[in-house]
């Protein structure tokens, strides 16, 4: 299957914008963020075709996948 | 009572009310510049200092402002440029919260800090700073840090809190907070070139599930820092939330999140489900 992969702020930083990714059926969103070299700690939103997702959430064909840093600062 | 309203009359014009008139009837009637703008916004006297407010903001939408209470917890990056606005704006009771004071590497972007304030406690400066821009705001300044243990107490009599923590935990703490105490909360948060905001109404959990991945430490504003213009931004937008939650006018960022990056100039929004309120069958 296919999904869309779009990347924000600091993750595009040696990698990508947007980028569509082939991936096993039932792959879900956790593998997708290990495989860009990033850790749990350094996820704060995904977002999953516009809303709010999660790192065990399971991706499907067509889906349009978004990974936003943690941001704190004030 | 009705001498002051008399001589307020008499030196409006225009339909406006010079601050140099409510500074003289302060000084006549012996009364505090919040007791005068309170008797000329009751009585339709509008302060020329808000002319540009006006074709916005009503009289009676001024009023309710100036009758606000509006809670600032954290007078750094994004609190420093949240009183600024907040006073200027008119919301006439703000209480400014933080346990610090003013360090050097705090110049570059906190518009409270100045060279001659290095080492001041910060709700000092905001309150010098406010009293300077808008006599007329009461602002209450608590060098203390917001935790549970005293949030009850520090956001009491608030109708809005806003965050300008820079720090996640205590973030969570005040939304938790703001839920047990029935305030809404805006949230806000910055990192380098990025930031986002999002309001949460009490029984929300926006701010919970922003944070849902969260583990521990700080994001990536730990190793970008923060420039002079993102606060500004995230602020801005911050008090343009509490201005319409204050009015109940307009949309607020409600169940959604507003994601900012100013280094290529995207906005994005995220929506978050709505919380289902379960009903306890009083039967």
């Amino acid at each position: 299957m296919k999904i869309t992969l779009k990347l924000f702020a600091t993750f595009r930083n040696g990698r990508f914008k947007i980028a569509e990714q082939e991936l096993a059926e039932g792959t879900e969103v956790r593998q997708v963020v290990l495989s860009l070299g990033l850790t749990e700690e350094e996820i704060g939103i995904v977002m999953l075709n516009g809303r709010h997702g999660e790192l065990d959430s399971t991706l499907s064909h067509g889906d349009i996948l978004s990974l936003f840093p943690l941001v704190g600062g004030g | 009572m009705r001498k002051v309203i008399t001589f307020l009359k008499e030196q409006t014009k225009d339909g406006l009310l010079p601050w140099s008139a409510q500074d003289a009837t302060a000084k006549r009637f012996k009364l505090s510049h919040a007791a005068v703008e309170l008797l000329a916004l009751q009585n339709g006297l509008f302060p020329a200092r808000y002319q540009r407010n006006r074709n916005m903001i009503q009289i009676e939408q001024q009023l309710r402002l100036f009758k606000s209470r509006v809670a600032v917890i954290g007078c750094g990056g994004l609190g420093g440029y949240v009183l600024e606005e907040l006073a200027r704006l008119g919301v006439g009771q703000i209480v400014a919260i933080d346990p610090d004071i003013f360090e050097e590497h705090n110049l570059n972007r906190q518009i409270l800090s100045t060279p001659a304030s290095l080492g001041q406690p910060k709700v000092e400066a905001a309150a010098e700073r406010l009293a300077q821009i808008n006599p007329a705001v009461t602002v209450t300044a608590i060098q203390d840090a917001f935790c549970l243990a005293n949030g009850l107490e520090l956001l009491a009599g608030a109708h809005v809190a806003v965050d300008a923590l820079d720090s996640i935990p205590y973030r969570l703490e005040l939304a938790e907070v703001c839920n047990t105490a029935g305030i809404p909360m805006v949230h806000g948060a910055i990192g380098g070139w990025y930031g986002h905001v999002a309001s949460q109404f009490p029984g929300e959990t926006t701010v919970q599930q922003i944070y849902r991945h969260y583990v521990a430490g700080k994001g990536i504003e730990q190793q970008l820092g923060n420039p002079s213009f993102t606060p500004a931004v995230v602020a801005s937008l911050e008090v343009a939330e509490v201005c319409k939650i204050l009015l109940g006018t307009g949309e607020p960022l409600r169940n959604r999140k507003l994601s900012i990056d100013l280094l290529e100039m995207e906005m994005q929004e995220i929506s978050y489900a709505p919380v289902v309120v379960t009903l306890v069958d009083a039967a």
